[in-house]
Formats: C-alpha cells, structure tokens, sequence
C-alpha cells in the first residue's frame, strides 16, 4: 500500500492524498526538489539537512516510494532514535543497552556500540514533520490488527478530511469488525458526502453527524451550506441535537472536576482535620508535611527509577511513615510543651515551617523536583468523544476516599482511635481512665501528620514539587476544616467536596480568579448562618 | 489629667512615651544637621528603616488590642493596614499628575498602558489630601464595622473567627491582584513624586514622615492604654475571659468587641497609610495571610496583653529580619524560625515577660 | 529551671551575635563592590536563587582574570525575601550602606518597580536580566532580558507562517507582564486579519494549580477545525501544573501546540517532559545552542555549582552579557564612578552565549536573536527557528496606543526615556 502526503501552505492545512489518485501530481511537486534518477538516496541524505521544508518533501518522497527501510526509519524519527553520523552523513537506529550506545545502520553495516553519542547526530523534527509522520503512519495503520490503533487511525483521518479520503475508508469498512471503528468511519463517509454528496446523500450523512459528537462532525455541519430549505432545517435541527448533547456531557465534566478539585481540598486537609480539629493544635508547618510527602514520592522514585509504575505504590507507606515520623518528632520537641495553649501552637509551628522549608531548600536545592506519573495513571478514560476523565484525577479521587475510609476505622475500631476521642473530650478524666495521654498525643499527631504526606503523594502527581508545596495549600487546609466543623472527620470530606464542586460551577461563568473570591465570600457569610460550621461538635467539648 | 494619671499607673508606657521623644528629637538632628562624615550621622537609609519599624509598631498594637484584650485571634489584620496603605497610595499615584511617563494629565501610567479611557469613580476625591486621609480612616473603619457586626452578631467566635478574618484578607488580595479592579495589580502603586507639594526623595520630608509615625504610634499608645483602663477596657477583658459570663450579667458583648475592633482597624490603616510614602510601593502582597499570622509573631515575641510588648516585638523581629536578610542570606529563615519557636517555649508571656519573671523572683 | 534555660538562651544568642559580627568584619578594604539582590526564600526563590549563583560564579571568574581595574570584586548578596518592600528597603542598603557600585537582581516586574526609584534617587547601576512587558527606561536600569518585541512578537509570527496557526488562545497570569504582552499580541494579530472570535484571552492567579476547566476549554476551542496555538503567559509556579494537565487530557503538541515564555530549561527540570515533546517556547537564548561560548559557560556552571545535571537557561545569559558589558564600561571608563559607567556602556558590545555579540542600545535594552525551541524528551530545548539577525529591544511598543510616539535615547542631547515625538516633550523622569 504506497501512500504519500504533500503540504501545500496556501491552504489552511496538510492534505492527505492518494498514490491511487493522484501519483502524477504529487511526483511533480517532488521532482523539482529531489532529481528523479538517484532520488531516493538522495531523499535519505536531506534527513540531515537543517531545512525543515526540504526534509518534509524527503519523508513525502520516501513514503512514496515505500522501500523497506521507510516504515521503521519514520518511526525511530518520530521516537528521537534515528541518528547520522557527522561524517559520512550516513543513517542510523540508536539503541540504549546498559549504558552503551549501539548505532545499527539503516542499510548494511555492522553496529557500532561506543559510551557516549560522539560523532551522531539526531534527526531533529519539529511539529510539522511530526503530524505529517503520523498522518503518514495513520494510513498505514489503517490495516492494523489492534482495533484501537486502527480507531486512533480514523481519527487521524478525521481531523483533516479530504474526498480522496472517502475511496479508502470505503474499501476498509467493509472489512472492519469492531463497532467503534465502523462508527467513526461513517462519520467520517458523513463529512465528506456533505460536500459532495446528491441532496439524499446530504440528508442521510446528516442524520449520521448528528449521532456523533465528533469535533469535525459539527465543524462540516457550522461550515455547510444547505441548498433547500428542507436540508436548512435538517442541518440546523442536528446541530441543536448535538449542542444539547454536548451540554449535558460538558455539565457532568464540570461536576467531575469539582469533585476533583474538591478531593484535593479533602485531603490535603483530612490530616488537618486531626491535628487541629480533633487535638486543637494549630498547625501551621501541615503545608510543610505534605510538602515531605511529596519529597519522599520524588525520592522514592530516585531509589527505583526503572520502576516507575510501582513507585507511587511504594511512596504511599513510605510518604505516611517519613511525614508521621517529623510530626511526632515535632510533637515530642515543641508541641508537647504547649498544651492547654493552643494559640501559641499557631507561632511555635509557624516556625517549625518556616525551619522545614529551609531545610528542604538546603537539602534539595530551591528547585522544583519532577516526579513522574506512572504509565497506569497517565491519559483518560474516554468515555465518549466529548467526555474523557483523566485517570490521575479518577485515582485521586479514589485514594482520597480509601484514605479517608481507613481514617474513620481507626479512629472508631481500634484502641487508638477510642483514646484519641477520650483524650480530646477530657484529658484529666482520660488519665485517670489509665490512658497514657503523652503517648496518644504523640501518636495522634503522628497519624495526622502521616495523612498529610500522603496528601502530599497525590499532589505530587499534580504540582510543583517544591518548598513553597505546602504554603499553597495551608490556607485552603484550614477553610476546609472550619467550614465543615472543627472536630469532625465527615464534615471535613463533605466540606472539601462541597467547596471544589462550587468552585468549579462558578469558574466557566465567573472565571478563575472571582470564583475563588466568591468562594470565600460564602464561607464568610455561611459562618454566620452556622457560626461552627457545617456539622457543629455538641457536648460539653464543644464549649469553648 | 487622665494623661498623667495614666503614666503613673504605667511604667513602661511612660517609658516608651520618653523614648519616642528622646528619638524624635535625635534622629533629626543626627540626621539633618550632623555632617554626613561624621561618625554620627544618621543616614538616611536608617531613618526610612526606623520610620518604617514605628509603623509597624503601630500595627502591633492595634492587634495587640484586638487580640490581647478581646481575645480574637485575628488572622486578618494586615487588611486593614493595607487598606489604609492603598487610600494613601491613591493620593500620592493622583499627585503625580501628567509627570507620569505617558504624560497623562488624569490617569496613572498603570491605566495609560492598560488602555484605560477614564478615571474609574472610586478614584474620585483621591487628588485632595483630607478625601484621602479621610479615607484612610473610613475604609478600614467600614470594612471592620460590616465584618464585626455581622461576626460578633451571629456570635462566631474562636478559631472560626480567626479563620473567617483569614477568608476576608484572602479575598481582598485575590480582588486587588485582579488587573480590573483599577488598583494596579499586582504591580500595585509605585513611583510616588510628592506628598502635600513635599519631595518624597528629600531628607526634610523623610524626617517629616518619621516623626508623623512615631507621633501616631504614641497618640494610638495613650489612646489604646485609655481604651484599655476605661471600663470598655475592663469589660473587654471580661469578654475575653468569660464570654457567656458577661453577656448574662448584661454587657452588651457585641457592641464593646465592635467598637474596640473598629478603633483598632483604623489605627492599623493609618498605620499603612504612614508606611507607603515611606517604602515607596503598595502591592496587593499586603493583604497576605501570612503577613497578618506573621504580625501576631510580632505582638507574641514581645508579650500579648501588654500593648508595649507589641511594640517591642515588632521593633525586635523586624531588625532582626533586616538584620538576618543581609547577614546570613542563606540561611536567616532557620534562625527566625528557631527564634519563634524558642520564645514560645520558653517565654510564654514574650520579652517583657521576662521583667515580671525576674520580679516574681525577686 | 526556667533561669536555666534562660541562662542557655541568652548564652546561645550572644555566641551567634559575636560570630555574626565576625563575620561582618571580615569585609576587606578597598574592593569593588558588586551588589546581588535576588530572593533567596519565599515564593521566587525557585527562579532567582539560580541568578544568584551565577553571579558569584562570574564574579569569581573575572576575580580569577585578575579583577577590574586591579582590585578584586567582592558579591555583596542579600536575601530580599520575595517581600516587594523588602526589596526597596534592600537596595538602598546595598548602595548606601554597603557602598556597591553596581547591583544585578530582581526578576519580578513588581520588585524592579519597587527598587527603580531607590536607583534613581541614589544614581546607582541595576542590571535587570528576565524578559519583561516593557513600558519602562530607566537611566539607572540596564535591560538584559528581552522586551516583548524579542519574544512574543517573533513566535507569533513563527506559529503564523511556519506551522498556519488561525486561531489563538492567549493564556496569562494576572499581572503586568501577561496583560500587557497579550495587548500587544492582540493587537498585533487583529492588524494581521485575525478575527476577534479566533481569538480567546484567558487569566489565571499567580501560583493556580487546578487547571481542569481551563485546559478542558481549551481543547474545545482548539476543536473548530482551524489550526490552534497556546501562547502562554503563564508564571513560573503555576506552569507545572498546568503542562501536566495538559498531558493528562491529551493535548498533543500536533493538535495544539503551546508556545510559552516563562518556560526554560530550569521550570522543565522539575518536569518530566515526556507528554511535553514539541511543544514550544521563545527565548533568547537555550541550553542547546551550539557555540564555543556556551560550551565553556556551561562547563564553567557545572563545576561551579558542583552538579553535572544542572541545566542553564536565558536569565542566566542576560547576567552573563551583563556582567561582560559593565566590565567592558567600567575598563572603557576607567572608574566604577556610576554617571561615567552609565555613559559607557551604550555601545558597548559584548559575545552572547549564542555565537554573536549583544549591543547595549541608546534605550538601555539590548541586541539579541530570537530563537524557538521545541521541547524534548531529555527537558532540552531542539532549535527550531532563529532570527537571521539580532533584534533590538524596545522600550515603548508600537502596538499600544499610549506608547506608540514614545523613544528613548539616553544619549545627550535628548538624554530621556520617554521622550514623545509627537509633542516632543519628555515625560516622567526624575533628573
């Protein structure tokens, strides 16, 4: 299947044409640049050239004429592993093994392997060449076996539909199995018989488009000029029919992402929610443990850093035993002596803080640290062309409520958590009961401390890995647990919930930056109306 | 005579008032008329800092106020201050006048660029002095009022308070950053000419602003030492110490914690308006929330409940930090940090703490 | 038991105040003195603490050279904090206290204009190395960075002709330096016959790290069927966040490319760029540039700072040219004495990091290339496109009606920045 693509700037984009229909006009355009006789080896020579232009019009031509060599040498480009040496200007793979570089040549020729990269050079690409690549690959990949690859195919197609196209895709559907694909290919029949269809081929291809959410089927019926009136009101009405569609899914993305957000609120304040809500410490420096948190991620995956995908698994306990154990040294050093003066916890861990983050500064240097996603929580789920939820967020999600799940079976199952609660009621009285109070606070602070660093492993995912981490979310931390009530677990989770869906319905209408303000307007004002938030502690604790 | 009797029943203010006389009279001179070779001199650059410290000052006590003798725990306060700083800011910006860089007789550079066509309303009156002095007292009198009334009313009180005088100072910076709101953004108000027909950059007018401040920081101390031993003073401890107790023997608990909250809201805006034309710039960095936490530091350090340990501290931690930031550049955040911690352990009633300590003692 | 531990307390702090004070004694006499005003702590420290070392780095190399004018120089470094008054409050100690001759620092717009009148009224030097909105010259300000012309412009038009881009989303902070740069990119491309509705402008606060909505949009406005493009305003802290999302939802730099100018080698380091491959950002000056030059200063900067993997980036060059070009004034002068060093270093021309040499033009900007880099796997930048020549900075753009008839020229006769041609006054100074 000989394929070949050419650019032609006047025109808004890159057209995908056909051997089958076009070979002569296209051999023309390349002619002029690469002479006909020895053009192929000469194609494979302007790779190394510095000209972007004349390398597109080489791969063009290679692609053309097909030879073996043409598949794996576009791809090892697309991936930054084809290679030339300086001298003889000649092709090669790259291969990393254990350190050494291997250069296996194009053509013929024994692989070289030496330590560094010395006297290679990389094919440069830039993003014209990489869509055009990928558009070269998209049709090539048309007969692939895996169906997904066959559908990100069609896709491909899809952005830039061209009717040389409609010739091609017609043989293939008749071929094709999988539903998903067949979909997307009469889609794509759809837009091109828009154009260039009879009035029945119009009025059919637009009740197909109006089914489908695809970007470039409502794109062909904006762009359509309907000849009748009957058509007018046919294309007008499945325009409607898609707008709603999309309105609904654009309704549910928005409560997703509050969600999203408002998971992020929940925990990175549930470990709050226990420091301050329950053993009444104000706990400035809970910025700085999820910020260790986030650090213990970066070093974790530093330890392992050929196992990506199982370092976040191994940052969770890792990230909640490093931070639990700075809160209880913390407890052990300063707050214990502070009991009974909640206040003065608010200056002491201020500076606990402020002492935090210069050691990470001296430790790892003021620069932001990168902590890589995993391939399992990279990407979306996509539901439908409209509507993908980010995997990451979908997790966060997740993890937020598992970890907020195993808060509330501590604190109402086991010993520690019915001391906890005995402690924070009534110290003396608790004491008296036997409970050893130095030993429950330490350990308390050490669970909300923990909880903390494991906030501080899903922001990792999300942000700046970095000193300043933990002064971004210390105030919101704080919002959270008094708008849902100091001292309670589940209002802080329904109030982190409730603030990030808020935010998020606001943000389109409002923007950014008021939906915020307005945000914490409400809270002001809901103060008011319930003056201990949310869910209000009763009892005699409650009293001040 | 209340003056005088107050100073017998106050040591360490009568003090303080001495010493802010004594300075008052020797930094000018030191300043203005001993040559500047002299191993005497006062440079100018020291003036600005001290000028600088006394409104800080300033702002300790009218914390000090709210939090030592009410007992709210105001995680906002540094509104106020920078309320009263932006009024000042709009005064000095309208002084300007077409000696901006775009030579725009009415509108400040930051529109000209902006492509700003008119002066928005709430720029009106900003070219008098008294509007704006005015204003210096209004805004953060009127925010505080609106604040307190609701608050105090729907009794919020403890750390929902704090947390809710956090919101507000939160929100206020988030609006000021916004570039539509017509304050400069985050850029702010800078490049001030003159005040009242005076060169900002002259020495005559730098002392002339340091006294202003420690004129105002003695007048807020003796008005907040009467506020403080008047019955407002004594009912407002009450409160502190038993809310529900004095509300049920009859004190009208809303209205003494509103009026103290809106007398020291204004102090801590004059205040800001005393320290623009002295640093030169107001920028929505103000509002931080971390400014007003670190403004409580100050009024802990040296000794809550006290009104002069306000002083003291937030002379100490701010020299301390000019101090830190230029000898130890790399590392001044440990020893500000250990210096919070160490004075919370040890010094629980902050540096002049230490005097009754040696007294009990004694 | 408390007079104890008071006892330790006091001991503790008279030990650190003597070692202090020690340590400020041992000052020596009679060197030059180069003031270094860069955050340390606080939220800008990511960016400027690497400015900081770069500059004990040069000066430790000219100190190796033999000094300037045979005597050393000396770093005179101080932390501003990230605190904008601070900043004020520490270059008039710098200048008037320590006595330093000339001052490299800030990187904010908001801390240069809250020094700049503190420069003016003591006739110091400032040396101010991050690209910025323009609308400004000083006669004490010495502008290293680029001005939006040696940026933004140039990359527009390279996503304009090169790549077809129609349809534009201008993503920005809220401040100065974004609204002011989309002004004029807005501007610009409504004179290029860009409709109003391909163009879609959008801000965010400083340090935003939920970008779910907004990337959300932007992929729905990118899916009209014209070619799209993302010029990004976007400040330092918020950007990582924001690229993640964009991995994350699958914004390809095929489909929508990004083209950022806060974004250099050191922001990428704290990212993994592997989802980031192709899109782009305009500097002056990337890691990867091929010159003798760069080779040396980025060997130089590795054993400086004792890190092989450390990267280099386009502030840090600005610095470079501009510690060259004050060396250059102050020998062509023969004396540190400010007004002298002022006059001398227009004209003066010095190598940049990119094979050519940068001017210091009469409006105190300077000459640089404009290069577009596309990012790669290793967080290093591919060259994409350059400038064929050197591009001068301007101070007043041409596409802003307020500034439009505004030079300066800092040269007697006019000696002014911002002069209006049309009225032919000067506005604005301070002299």
């Amino acid at each position: 299947m000989l394929v070949f693509l050419i650019t032609t700037p006047m025109k808004k984009s890159i057209f995908l044409l056909f051997l089958f229909f076009f070979m002569g006009y296209s051999l023309q355009a390349v002619a002029s640049e690469v002479s006909e006789n020895d053009s192929l080896q000469a194609a494979w020579k302007v790779l190394s050239d510095k000209n972007y232009n004349k390398k597109a019009k080489a791969i063009e031509f290679i692609a053309q004429q097909n030879p073996p060599e043409a598949v794996p040498a576009i791809k090892a480009m697309l991936e930054g592993q084809l290679y030339y040496s300086r001298r003889g200007k000649e092709l090669y793979f790259l291969r990393e093994i254990e350190g050494n570089y291997e250069f296996t040549p194009l053509f013929d020729g024994e692989p070289i392997i030496q330590k560094k990269k010395r006297g290679f050079k990389k094919v440069k690409i830039n993003n014209r060449l990489r869509s055009l690549i990928r558009q070269l690959l998209a049709v090539i990949r048309l007969d692939n076996e895996d169906a997904n690859i066959r559908l990100a195919a069609v896709q491909d197609l899809l952005k830039n539909p061209g009717i040389e196209a409609a010739g091609r895709v017609k043989n293939a559907i008749e071929k094709e199995t999988d539903d998903r694909v067949i979909t997307s290919m009469q889609t794509l029949l759809a837009v091109i018989q828009l154009e260039s269809g009879d009035e029945t081929e119009q009025l059919s291809a637009i009740e197909t488009l109006s089914q489908s959410l695809n970007s470039s089927a409502m794109n062909a019926l904006s762009d359509y000029q309907p000849p009748t009136e009957a058509l007018k009101n046919a294309a007008q009405s499945a325009i409607k029919k898609i707008n709603d569609k999309r309105d609904l899914y654009a309704k549910a993305e928005t409560v997703f992402f509050g969600l999203s957000l408002g998971s992020v609120l929940a925990l990175s304040a549930i470990g709050l929610a226990i420091t301050f809500g329950v053993m009444g410490v104000i706990n400035m420096a809970h910025g700085e443990l999820m910020m260790i948190g986030a650090y213990t991620t970066y070093v974790v995956q530093l330890l392992m850093p050929n196992n990506i995908g199982a370092s976040i698994l191994v940052a969770i306990p890792a990230a909640f035993i490093v931070a639990g154990l700075v809160g209880i040294a913390i407890e052990r050093s300063v707050i214990r002596h502070l009991y009974g003066r909640p206040l003065e916890t608010l200056l002491a861990t201020f500076g606990v803080s402020l002492v935090l983050q210069q050691t990470v500064r001296t430790i790892f240097s003021p620069l932001n640290r990168s902590v890589e996603t995993p391939q399992w929580m990279s990407g979306a789920w996509q539901i439908n062309e409209v509507l993908a939820l980010t995997w990451n967020r979908l997790y966060i999600i997740l993890f937020c409520l598992a970890v907020f799940a195993a808060l509330i079976m501590v604190m109402k199952k086991t010993t520690l958590g019915l001391q906890v609660r005995a402690v924070s009621q009534n110290r003396t009285m608790a004491r008296a009961m036997g409970v050893r109070s130095t030993w429950v606070d330490a350990l308390t602070f050490g669970l909300g401390s923990g909880i903390a660093g494991l906030a501080g492993v899903a922001l990792s995912l999300l942000t700046n890995v970095g000193p300043n981490l933990g002064q971004a979310y210390i105030i919101d931390s704080f919002m959270v647990v008094v708008f849902g009530g100091v001292g309670n677990l589940w209002g802080t989770l329904v109030a982190g919930m409730s603030l990030g869906v808020i935010n998020k319905l606001l943000e389109p209408w409002a923007g950014a930056v008021l939906a915020k303000i307005l945000v914490l307007i409400f809270i002001i004002l809901f103060i008011q109306k319930r003056p201990k938030g949310l869910f209000p502690q009763r009892g005699r604790a409650a009293e001040d | 005579m209340l003056l005088m009797k107050m100073i017998r029943s106050d040591k360490p203010g009568a003090w303080l008032l001495a010493i802010l006389l004594v300075v008052s009279i020797v930094v000018p001179v030191l300043n203005l008329l001993v040559p500047e070779n002299s191993a005497f001199h006062l440079s100018t650059y020291t003036v600005t800092l001290l000028g600088k410290y006394l409104t800080y000052a300033l702002l300790a006590l009218a914390a000090d106020l709210v939090w030592g003798y009410l007992g709210i725990l105001t995680l906002g306060h540094a509104a106020f201050f920078a309320l009263g700083g932006y009024a000042m800011g709009m005064y000095l910006m309208r002084q300007i006048g077409e000696r901006g860089v775009y030579g725009d007789p009415v509108l400040p550079d930051f529109m000209v660029f902006l492509n700003w066509q008119e002066l928005p309303w709430f720029w009106y009156g900003f070219d008098q002095f008294w509007f704006a002095a005015l204003m210096v007292i209004v805004v953060p009198g009127i925010l505080a009022y609106v604040f307190g009334y609701l608050a105090f009313r729907s009794r919020v009180t403890g750390v929902y308070l704090s947390i809710i005088t956090q919101a507000m100072t939160y929100a206020l910076m988030l609006a000021f950053f916004r570039n539509e709101m017509g304050f400069g953004g985050n850029n702010g108000l800078t490049d001030f000419k003159d005040i009242l027909g005076f060169d900002l950059r002259a020495d005559s007018t730098r002392i002339a602003l340091f006294l202003a401040s420690a004129a105002a920081l003695a007048i807020g101390y003796v008005l907040s030492r009467i506020i403080v031993s008047s019955r407002l003073g004594l009912a407002s401890v009450a409160i502190r110490d038993a809310e529900s107790r004095s509300r049920f023997i009859g004190y009208r608990v809303e209205n003494i914690k509103l009026w103290v909250f809106v007398f020291s809201a204004v102090m801590a805006g004059v205040a800001g308006a005393l320290y623009v034309p002295q640093v030169g710039i107001i920028n929505p960095g103000e509002f931080s929330p971390l400014n007003s936490i670190e403004l409580l530091i100050w009024v802990a350090i040296g000794g809550r409940g006290t009104l002069y340990g306000a002083i003291i501290g937030a002379m100490l931690v701010n020299y301390s930090k000019t101090y830190f930031t230029a000898a130890l550049p790399e590392v001044w955040l440990y020893a500000l940090g250990a210096l919070f911690i160490l004075v919370t352990l040890y010094l629980p009633k902050g540096i002049v703490g230490l005097r009754n300590m040696r007294k009990e003692k004694a | 038991m408390i007079k104890t531990k008071l006892k330790k307390l006091v001991l503790a702090t008279a030990i650190t105040t003597v070692s202090l004070a020690s340590a400020g004694l041992s000052w020596a006499e009679d060197t030059i003195k180069v003031g270094v005003l860069h955050s340390l702590s606080g939220t800008m420290a990511i960016s400027e603490t690497t400015l900081k070392d770069t500059m004990l780095m040069l000066i430790d190399e000219q100190n190796k050279k033999g000094g300037l004018l045979g005597k050393k120089l000396e770093a005179v470094v101080v932390d501003p904090a990230s605190n904008w008054p601070l900043f004020a409050e520490k270059a008039r100690e710098l200048i008037s206290k320590n006595k330093t001759d000339v001052v490299f620092g800030c990187w904010t717009s908001v801390s240069r204009k809250s020094v700049l009148p503190v420069f003016e009224e003591l006739n110091s030097i400032l040396f101010y190395p991050v690209q910025y909105e323009g609308e400004e010259s000083s006669k004490n300000v010495f502008y290293t960075g680029a001005a939006p012309n040696q940026q933004a412009i140039p990359a527009v038009e390279y996503l304009m002709n090169d790549i077809g881009v129609e349809r534009w989303v201008l993503a920005g902070t809220d401040y100065v330096y974004p609204r002011t740069t989309n002004k004029i990119l807005k501007a610009y491309l409504l004179a290029k016959g860009v409709k109003e509705k391909d163009i879609m402008i959008n801000y965010t606060p400083f340090g935003h790290s939920d970008w779910q909505s907004i990337v959300s949009d932007i992929k729905k406005f990118g899916s009209a069927g014209k070619k799209t493009a993302v010029v990004s305003t976007i400040n330092g802290d918020a950007n990582i966040p924001f690229y993640k999302e964009l991995g994350n939802q699958g914004i390809s730099a095929e489909d929508i490319p990004v083209i950022a100018f806060s974004v250099g080698e050191e922001e990428l380091s704290g990212l993994d760029t592997k989802p980031l491959v192709g899109h782009l950002a305009a500097w002056n000056y990337f890691m990867s540039v091929e010159s003798d030059e760069n080779e040396d200063f980025i060997n130089a900067w590795k054993t400086f700072i004792k890190d092989k993997k450390r990267v280099t980036n386009d502030p840090m060059e600005a610095h470079y040219i501009g510690f060259n070009m004050w060396i250059k004034a102050v020998e062509k002068a023969g004396t540190t004495d400010p007004t002298a060093v002022q006059k001398a270093l227009i004209g003066v021309a010095v190598p940049n990091l990119s094979g050519g040499y940068s001017a210091m033009m009469p409006n105190h900007h300077i000459t640089k290339p404009v290069l577009i880099g596309e990012i790669q796997k290793d967080g290093q930048f591919d060259i994409v496109w350059e400038t064929s020549g050197l591009v001068a900075g301007d101070a007043w753009s041409d596409y802003l009606p307020g500034s439009r008839d505004l030079i300066a020229d800092w040269r007697t006769p006019l000696s002014c920045g911002s002069y209006n041609v049309k009225t032919k006054k000067c506005s604005g100074q301070n002299y």
